[in-house]
């Protein structure tokens, strides 16, 4: 276990998808939980692989609809009830079809500023310095070389079982991850 | 089963939507080879040259109105609606492609979206950018444009809510905040991707800032799409919600040739008609000039000859109806309006709408013409010019002669006006031109999803016919 903390982890270089995707697989069937694939583009099905189950994400962009929805009524039934009421031939002062176009267009923006922000903030960005950076080629990582790092901080992590467990995944390479 | 075979090989027939020679890395390669390169095409260094001068036209012109005041344009009663509203409604249409290609196309899982869709975002940006300056400068005192917003003001005052102009304050800012989003996001991958290949520190500290350190892990690609379908799913309904508002602009007055409820759908289509004749007149010189004949292929062009036809007749539909409503409702107003428009001073400007909205679009049935880039190409310009006197005979038709013949009048833009509008298309081309040559103009982790699905299909053929080889 010594061991485990000098390094991140231990990456596996695949040359396409599908080969990432069953070594992942496998990876979590021998018990690897903190782990995580990087690939140049989404792959469906390997967020599932390594364990990651639903994301907050759409709740928090509900919220942020909701929240515009209100804000939007709010700002349109305050001043137009409240703060500076005008009667217009005995109309209502709520009127509140009137005030739809602004109260959508304020759902959808209060909703894609959760969404942007949402997944940026649930991601941990911006990080600029991260050890998978380290490995010399993980530069390919966003061109077309995909990548699986199994972590030292998994209970299961040693050096050289793990390093043997990936390289029976026939990788291109396995490469240390200096933390 | 006849049916079927007889679909499959229609499919087999079409184009492909990116040339087959290309893989996961090459496609990366092309991509941003245009963006990561010290050889500056020179014509690139002309374009700019060029751009640029028309944009100083356009600070020039907006410089002496500021000086002056919104007298040296032609506005004045009755028409005070003039160029600057035209402009706005046709500017602010051509960016609505953009959202189309990247969210409705997304949501309708049209593929072949993935090579034109970052480059219709970054126009829809530039459109707005160049539409918001219209209404602005309409103001008359543009340094008070914070007017337009709610917020707790000395004179205690607060917007009109019930007026569709606030509306489009609304609709307008939060459409520029959205795309500009929407955009982004798309590049945090391929600012990534340059990062890792810029060989310039300087590039890649640039790059890398912008990519928020962007990695491509699973689980950020997972939020991500998430993210990226919400997004679509949201400005979807926001572009509809947009040119509506802007019909409704018009549609709220009671001025005769306005005071109509097709004009909500009417606008969009007609938005979504020009936008795309607007991709068609940027994309089919760049794909010649860069060389991207493999990525934006014929198989796009024909799809947006399709689109554009089909809003096209949207377009007819709506003129068509125009002209049934004016005698069907029997309103004095309506019908002078509707045969001023057709024979009176402007007449030029109606048929010419009409020659350039309905005629000209009609030869897109052709399937020769819609996968011939020059006559695309040319049609695409017809269709620009079209949807300009669209809006112009929409404005000022409707405004010159509207009830009282002592109230009428004439309108001509001015030298200020025309510089102002020409202004803008420099300065368009402008943030274009600089656009593709700092940053990737195609989707690369889109593009790359795309090639790699293409490859796994074709995975075996590909094989045989290599070995052939």
């Amino acid at each position: 276990m010594s061991t485990s903390h000098k390094v991140y982890g231990l990456m596996a270089e695949f040359a396409d998808g599908e080969e990432l995707l069953a070594a992942t697989r496998h990876a979590y069937e021998a018990g690897y939980r903190q782990m995580d694939a990087y690939t140049p583009f989404p792959i469906h099905g390997l967020a599932e692989a390594i364990g990651f189950r639903h994301s907050r994400l759409p709740l928090i962009v509900l919220l942020g609809a909701l929240t515009g929805t209100a804000t939007a009524f709010l700002l349109q039934w305050y001043p137009a009830v409240i703060d500076y009421p005008v009667n217009i031939g005995g109309r209502p002062l709520n009127s509140w079809p009137a005030f739809v176009p602004i109260m959508f267009e304020l759902t959808v923006l209060f909703a894609s500023f959760a969404a942007v922000f949402g997944m940026i903030g649930l991601n941990g960005l911006p990080r600029p310095y991260h050890p998978v950076f380290n490995v010399e080629r993980f530069q390919l990582a966003s061109k077309d070389r995909f990548f699986l790092c199994i972590q030292s901080n998994d209970p299961k992590f040693d050096l050289t079982t793990t390093r043997q467990f990936l390289e029976d995944q026939r990788p291109h390479e396995v490469a240390e991850v200096a933390p | 089963m006849a049916g079927e075979q007889k679909i499959r090989r229609t499919a087999d027939m079409l184009p492909p939507v990116v040339a087959p020679q290309y893989t996961v890395g090459s496609v990366s390669d092309k991509i941003s080879g245009i963006v990561l390169t010290k050889k500056t095409p020179r014509p690139w260094y002309f374009g700019v040259a060029l751009a640029m001068v028309v944009s100083l036209m356009l600070f020039n012109a907006i410089g002496y109105l500021l000086l002056k005041g919104v007298g040296v344009w032609g506005v004045d009663v009755p028409v005070a609606w003039g160029f600057a509203i035209v402009n706005f409604v046709w500017w602010i249409g051509i960016g609505h492609a953009g959202t189309l290609i990247s969210a409705i196309l997304l949501l309708l899982k049209q593929e072949w979206r993935t090579s034109i869709n970052r480059f219709a975002e970054a126009m829809t940006l530039f459109a707005v950018a160049c539409a918001g300056m219209f209404p602005l400068l309409h103001l008359g005192r543009p340094w008070v444009f914070y007017w337009l917003f709610p917020y707790p003001d000395t004179m205690g005052l607060w917007p009109q809510w019930r007026s569709p102009l606030v509306w489009d304050v609304f609709a307008v800012s939060t459409y520029a905040t959205v795309s500009l989003l929407f955009w982004y996001v798309g590049l945090i991958p391929d600012l990534a991707t340059l990062r890792d290949k810029a060989q310039n520190r300087i590039a890649q500290v640039i790059y890398g800032i912008g990519s928020l350190g962007w990695r491509g892990s699973a689980m950020h690609w997972h939020r991500y799409e998430i993210a990226y379908l919400l997004l679509g799913g949201l400005a979807t309904p926001l572009v509809v919600s947009v040119h509506s508002i802007v019909g409704m602009d018009f549609a709220g007055g009671i001025v005769p040739g306005w005071h109509s409820t097709i004009f909500p759908p009417y606008f969009v289509a007609g938005a979504i008609f020009s936008g795309f004749a607007m991709v068609a007149t940027l994309t089919i010189p760049l794909r010649k000039w860069y060389g991207l004949e493999g990525i934006i292929t014929i198989r796009h062009l024909d799809n947006m000859g399709k689109i554009m036809l089909a809003t096209g007749l949207i377009v007819a539909y709506g003129y068509a109806m125009e002209v049934f409503i004016g005698y069907y409702s029997d309103n004095t107003y309506e019908w002078f309006m509707t045969t001023n428009r057709m024979f009176g001073p402007y007449a030029w400007a109606y048929w010419m709408l009409i020659f350039c909205n309905i005629l000209t679009p009609i030869t897109l049935w052709s399937r020769k013409v819609r996968t011939t880039p020059i006559i695309l190409f040319v049609i695409s310009i017809i269709i620009n010019v079209g949807m300009w006197m669209e809006r112009y005979v929409i404005v000022i038709t409707s405004l010159h002669r509207d009830f009282l013949p002592s109230s009428w009048g004439m309108y001509a833009g001015t030298q200020w006006d025309w510089m102002t509008y020409l202004g803008t298309l420099g300065f368009f081309a402008l943030c274009l031109i600089l656009f593709i040559r700092v940053l990737p103009m195609i989707s690369m982790f889109e593009m790359r999803q795309l090639v790699s699905q293409y490859r796994e299909d074709a995975g075996t053929s590909a094989q045989v016919a290599l070995q052939e080889d």
